[in-house]
């Protein structure tokens, strides 16, 4: 049988999608069910004094309504944050308690202040229209930078300086010293923009609470239940966590945004157990906008340093971060641990440092959002190398050639330790660099460049060439880092009497193809067919344990657990099997799903061990009967991906309207197992990168209104505005996970953003452009023409 | 996202809409395509106590000939209009408007009248209709008044349509045949709706521009013609620099919006840049 | 209030009495339980929720249940004919034109106009085509790829 491991074989999941049939959590209709619509704030910042629910208690079908007051009463915890980053003096981060309706005081526009539940979702939108509150106007800071400012606003009275933690990494002396003698020092400053994720799917909680058995089942659109149903059992409500089910059916895409636990989701479950009735909510578009976490939003001045050969001598970076109002799960690690670990790129820097500020302001919460940390840094570095080769007067790709990172393959070389804390596993940066300058036929284009500079045509290119770490991580790791789980795998293979196999996964696919790609490895080891596999993930109640899906860790991590069970399956079959053959294990050998006796035709089949397996009349001494695995995974490493991105562009020189003419990525991502689903990864992310180089960022007025919230007024990439994707790959695999495998979920994101942005200052290069704030919208492209033609011509 | 409680009534005829326009009052609202007032009544920003449907008024939506005039009817939608190969032989830059606006789904509900009596400053429509020197029919239950365009639109979602009153039809004379006209816009990005919309018609004779109707939307609170640019070029041959001189004077007489796609500053040059492209599109 | 409705739905007709207020998009999902049409935004902009309604898409959160009376709907659901998947979900499927499927609906509703009107598009034209829907998930390469793939399969069918 030839291998199904690399085929690009059709997707298990799309027929119920094609027609459908998916089962989204608003989809879901329980008998009784209530529906919920949250009042919230429509101002940034202002004291609450008193919420009035007379009017909304009266409205025709509403049954109950709740607000701060009632979940202080009840002393109900705040969702938590779920790693802890520490001041660089070691004092613990402030951490601010993030109550699921507030009482004292809103923080942004759209806190949470009142839930109206109701017989009808249109009663419930009656209802919260009529709660009255009297508010007293607060100033409020909304940027970064001006949260530390002395006479700022507090967004929490007990939080100093808003500031949530400072921290640093890398050899501070070094670097200064390295930046100080440099030949030539590349220096930037620029806002990486606060974007909002935007799943097509908006967020849904059903809270479903059964008095005769006191057990809660929550539905969420969670990218990882169980670590919801962990935290909304153990921190939040105080739930005894086996009386607690946590269910998240087909999610309509996440990119980080269906990490955190929300406060809807434990407000659901509370007020289900108050009313005991089911109590279904479902955000509007515009609650999405507010409320989802936003991701990025950091404000740097990055600085980097060349020896005269154009070798890279340091990189010294200042960042202020964005964290919002509240600390969402895993903000505090997105600037930190996803951020300043990545900063030596694949180049041979030899010292790097950090200094970071996090910061509180009057905003929605700030999140991972698709790449969360890594696409800052990337964009960082590679602004930073275009920009510097441009400076130089040295080829951009010359200039990375120069500084790459010799390969090592993790196995007879040693990983590459990082100034930055990490070892990266294995790599091989060249290649993927030349084959993106292949295809994208590098030399020609600079000729076509130059001959449309004469005709007033602007012609740009631009690169990014990047590294990632996926495949979170290990728990030892990461515990000693501040996370406050572990962040290993489990996955569970239950080989049923008949040989068909069942497999319960801790990760989540909300359009990642897990029932597919997941399904290929198990039939693949195991020599059966792919129908005869079934993924299972998604319900607390089914599946053991899981620590979720994203940061691109579902293969690398998920995909490790189900080999480790699938290992087990196969060594408990071959005791089975040799007892039936009635010879040594030794002597047998798996493949094609049969165990054969080497070097005869003698063998037995999968479905036929199974079988023995479950009706051990004739079975080896002393082994259990059943073959039902579970496995925890918990990886040596994380995953290094790697690739080339390279951007066209023609920029309109009268509108300054940004065209993206071709877009040619060469990525590598290890071993790849479905090439179809590799693929389709990479454009997805490649365009959400775009987006962020030329069309979304949030915007806040400086009262705090999110002036952008809503798909009128925040830009998202449709399909007239993309170019097809030229994809290729390199093959690196992964040397300390068992499939080989990396990672794709956000290589594209990641890597998109510079290239994009460098093509478009490589186009306006005649007026002597160096940076543009994002997104590069046509006001600001055509600006800044109009200042560098102004200052040239003074 | 669900609207707050109102009475619906299902206007059979234009005659039944005026009678029930008279009933209601002004707490009414006409229901055509419903692509303006749905979304505004979902989130809550008009809730009106009636709505009157006017969808289903077949007598309400064409397109045809009549004598000098092509005529279109209020409730034809945006696609029936893009598709229209009369208009497109005899009215270019009308076809191209209407191909212009949001996206299929929107064109194939969403209806001149109701963009007309909405009067979003970001609206396709009325560039066109200026520059086309169109009329605008009214009728209530007293009657019915024809309005010219440049008096029709008074403001920021202001029109000259009275409260009881139906915008029934559209009548654009019908140019002659040295008549050339386009429509070209550059889109607020997120919403697509325009930034700068600039129809441009210019009639010819012996390789002089003898009429030329110039017009905007998007740029000020009000559609507007724009008389600076008209004259500029008007009995002119057309050159590249007087058609370049002549769009330079684009926006000069008007109060310019500005927003966070688009500030004054750079929604006038956008203005100048697309008064450009139209009339080179036309003169080409 | 109730308001009267009779439509015909994949087929079937169906006899209904509304609220002034409902939306078509809440008479598909939660009276007929028809879900495959979803809800993504509340501007009519993500076309999530697009069904063909008298032969043309149409976004169905931006009608009234009521004013859809005397229409004849198609939704995802009523697509495949006897177990047989339209040339568009096959499209979709062959070509991984969609990943978490939130979008998938309103596409293929869109792209079955848009291969109405044109049997035969280009990549510019289709893409153009989508204006009207969102994906978040596949960067629309292999959503366009799909469409084109069934635009080739309509030309067997129809050229024999
Ligand atoms: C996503 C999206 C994108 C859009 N993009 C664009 C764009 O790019 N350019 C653009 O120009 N427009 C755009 N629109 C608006 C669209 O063109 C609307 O269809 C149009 O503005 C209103 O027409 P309607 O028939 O839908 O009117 P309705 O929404 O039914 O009504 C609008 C208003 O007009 C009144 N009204 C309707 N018909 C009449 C009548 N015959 N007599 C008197 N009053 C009447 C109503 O009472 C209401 O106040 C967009 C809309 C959406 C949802
Ligand atoms: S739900 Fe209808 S367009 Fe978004
Ligand atoms: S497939 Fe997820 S939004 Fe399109």
């Amino acid at each position: 049988m030839a291998s199904i491991i690399g085929k690009s074989v059709k997707r298990v999941e799309d027929k119920r999608f094609l027609t459908g049939k998916g089962n989204f959590t608003d989809d879901i209709v329980l008998p009784g069910m209530t529906y919920a619509s949250i009042v919230r704030s429509h101002h940034a910042h202002a004291k609450i004094n008193s919420v009035d629910i007379s009017q909304a208690t009266a409205v025709d079908g509403v049954v109950a309504v709740f607000t701060g007051t009632d979940i202080a009463n009840a002393e109900i915890g705040g969702v938590p944050c779920g790693w802890q980053v520490d001041f660089k003096n070691g004092d613990t981060m402030k951490e601010p308690p993030h109550p699921l309706l507030v009482a004292d005081k809103v923080r942004f526009v759209g806190d949470a202040v009142a839930v109206v539940i109701a017989e009808t979702a249109a009663a419930a939108q009656d209802g919260a229209e009529l709660v009255s509150v009297d508010y007293e106007m607060l100033e409020a800071v909304v940027q970064g930078p001006d949260a530390l400012a002395a006479d700022a606003p507090l967004v929490h009275d007990d939080v100093p300086h808003n500031t949530c933690y400072d921290w640093e990494l890398g050899d501070k002396t070094a670097t200064d010293e390295a930046i100080e003698n440099a030949e030539h020092v590349t220096k930037l400053e620029f806002v990486n923009q606060r974007l909002i994720p935007n799943a097509i799917e908006p967020r849904a909680a059903i809270g479903h609470y059964e008095e005769a058995s006191e057990k809660y089942t929550l539905y969420t659109t969670s990218q990882n239940p169980h670590l919801i149903r962990l935290l909304l059992s153990a921190f939040v409500l105080g739930l005894p966590e086996h009386k607690v089910r946590v269910i998240s059916p087909d999610v309509g895409g996440g990119f980080g945004s269906k990490i955190p636990h929300y406060i809807e989701e434990a407000l659901m479950v509370w007020c289900s157990g108050q009313i005991k009735r089911p109590v279904k909510w479902t955000a509007e578009r515009n609650e999405s906008f507010m409320t989802d976490t936003h991701g990025r939003d950091h404000v740097t001045k990055a600085e980097m340093g060349f020896d005269a050969d154009g070798k890279i001598e340091g990189l010294r970076v200042k960042t202020v971060a964005n964290l919002g109002a509240y600390l969402s799960t895993f903000s505090t690690c997105v600037p930190t641990y996803l951020h300043g670990t990545l900063l030596q790129g694949l180049y041979t820097t030899p010292a790097i440092h950090i200094d970071l500020t996090a910061v509180f302001t009057n905003t929605t919460p700030v999140d991972a959002l698709r790449g969360a940390g890594r696409p800052e840094a990337t964009y960082l570095l590679e602004r930073l190398l275009d920009n510097a080769a441009r400076e130089m007067n040295v080829d951009p790709a010359e200039l990375r050639f120069k500084n790459f990172i010799p390969p090592f393959d993790g196995v007879d070389q040693p990983g590459y330790q990082t100034q930055v804390a990490l070892q990266y596993d294995s790599g091989n940066y060249q290649p993927v660099l030349e084959k993106a300058l292949d295809m994208v036929d590098y030399q020609e284009f600079r000729t076509r460049q130059a001959e449309a500079r004469e005709e007033g045509r602007l012609l740009g290119i631009g690169f990014s060439t990047y590294i990632e770490a996926c495949g979170i991580a290990p728990s030892a790791v990461v515990g000693s880092l501040g996370a406050r789980a572990g962040l290993y795998e489990s996955a569970q293979v239950r080989v049923q009497p008949t040989g068909k196999v069942s497999v319960y996964v801790g990760s989540h696919s909300h359009g990642q193809g897990h029932e597919t790609t997941f399904a290929q490895v198990v039939a693949d080891k195991l020599g059966i067919a792919m129908e005869d596999v079934e993924i299972v993930h998604g319900d607390s109640e089914s599946v053991a344990f899981g620590m979720g899906t994203y940061g691109s860790r579902s293969l690398a991590v998920g995909g490790s657990a189900i080999m480790k069970s699938i290992d087990k399956v196969l060594e408990k079959g071959a005791k089975i099997a040799a007892h039936k053959l009635e010879v040594a294990e030794t002597d047998l050998e798996f493949a094609n799903g049969q165990w054969t006796v080497k070097g005869s035709d003698q063998s037995i089949g999968f479905g036929d061990v199974a079988l023995t397996a479950y009706v051990p009349h004739d079975y080896p001494e002393g082994l259990e009967p059943g073959m039902d695995f579970s496995s925890f995974y918990d990886p040596a490493n994380f995953t290094y991906p790697f690739g080339a991105h390279i951007a066209v562009v023609e920029v309109d020189p009268e509108t300054g309207k940004v065209k993206l003419e071709r877009f040619v990525a060469c990525d590598d991502v290890g071993n790849v197992i479905n090439p179809m689903i590799v693929d389709g990864q990479l454009h997805g992310g490649i365009a959400h990168g775009i987006g962020q180089a030329l069309y979304e960022g949030a915007i806040y007025d400086e009262s705090g209104q999110l002036v952008s919230a809503s798909f009128m007024d925040y830009t998202m990439p449709r399909a007239d505005d993309l170019p097809m994707f030229e994809l290729d790959r390199t093959v690196t695999p992964c040397p300390h996970n068992p499939l080989g495998v990396k990672g794709a979920g956000e290589a594209g994101t990641i890597a998109a953003t510079p290239a994009v942005v460098n093509a478009v200052i490589d186009a306006l290069s005649p007026f002597g452009v160096s940076d543009i704030t994002m997104p590069l919208t046509p006001e600001r492209v055509w600006k800044a023409m109009q200042t560098q033609t102004k200052e040239a011509a003074i | 996202m669900i609207p707050s409680e109102f009475e619906y009534c299902r206007a059979g005829s234009v005659e039944e809409a005026l009678d029930l326009l008279a009933q209601k009052g002004p707490d009414a609202k006409i229901l055509a395509g419903g692509h303006s007032l749905l979304p505004a009544m979902k989130l809550r920003l008009n809730s009106p106590g009636a709505v009157i449907d006017i969808s289903g008024i077949g007598e309400l939506s064409y397109i045809k000939e009549e004598g000098s005039h092509l005529v279109i009817g209020a409730c034809t939608t945006h696609g029936d209009i893009a598709k229209s190969t009369l208009l497109s032989e005899k009215i270019p830059m009308i076809v191209e408007a209407a191909a212009e606006i949001g996206d299929v789904q929107v064109r194939n509900k969403g209806t001149i009248g109701g963009s007309l009596a909405h009067a979003d400053p970001a609206a396709d429509w009325p560039a066109s209709l200026l520059a086309g020197e169109a009329e605008i029919v009214l009728a209530s239950s007293s009657g019915e008044r024809t309005v010219a365009a440049v008096d029709f639109f008074q403001g920021l979602f202001t029109t000259d349509l009275g409260e009881n009153e139906l915008i029934t039809e559209i009548r654009l004379p019908i140019p002659d045949a040295y008549t050339k006209s386009t429509y070209v816009k550059f889109e607020q990005p997120a919403s697509r709706f325009a930034i700068v919309g600039c129809a441009a018609s210019i009639t010819r004779s012996n390789g002089s521009c003898d009429k030329v109707r110039v017009a905007f939307t998007g740029v000020s609170s009000t559609p507007f013609r724009d008389q600076a640019v008209e004259q500029a070029l008007e009995g002119q041959a057309p050159s590249d620099d007087n058609i370049e001189a002549a769009a330079e004077k684009a926006a000069m007489s008007v109060e310019v919006m500005g927003d966070h796609f688009a500030s004054q500053e750079y929604r006038k040059h956008l203005a100048k840049v697309y008064a450009r492209r139209a009339l080179q599109a036309v003169l080409s | 209030m109730g308001v009267p409705i009779s439509v015909t739905v994949n087929g079937q007709h169906r006899e209904s009495e509304v609220d002034s207020r409902t939306l078509l998009v809440q008479f598909i999902r939660e009276e007929l339980r028809l879900t495959g049409t979803h809800v993504g935004c509340d501007t009519s902009s993500c076309g999530a929720c697009t069904i063909i309604m008298d032969g043309k898409a149409v976004k169905s959160c931006t009608v009234l249940a009521a004013s859809a009376n005397g229409s004849d709907i198609t939704t995802i659901e009523g697509l495949a004919q006897n177990g047989e998947l339209h040339p568009l979900q096959e499209g979709f499927k062959e070509e991984h034109g969609l990943q978490c499927g939130f979008c998938t609906p309103g596409m293929i509703m869109t792209a079955v106009q848009l291969l109405e009107d044109n049997p035969q598009p280009s990549e510019a034209e289709i893409r153009h085509g989508l204006e009207g829907n969102y994906c978040r998930c596949t960067g629309y390469h292999n959503i366009v790829k799909a469409i084109y793939h069934a635009s080739r399969k309509y030309k067997e069918v129809s050229h024999g």
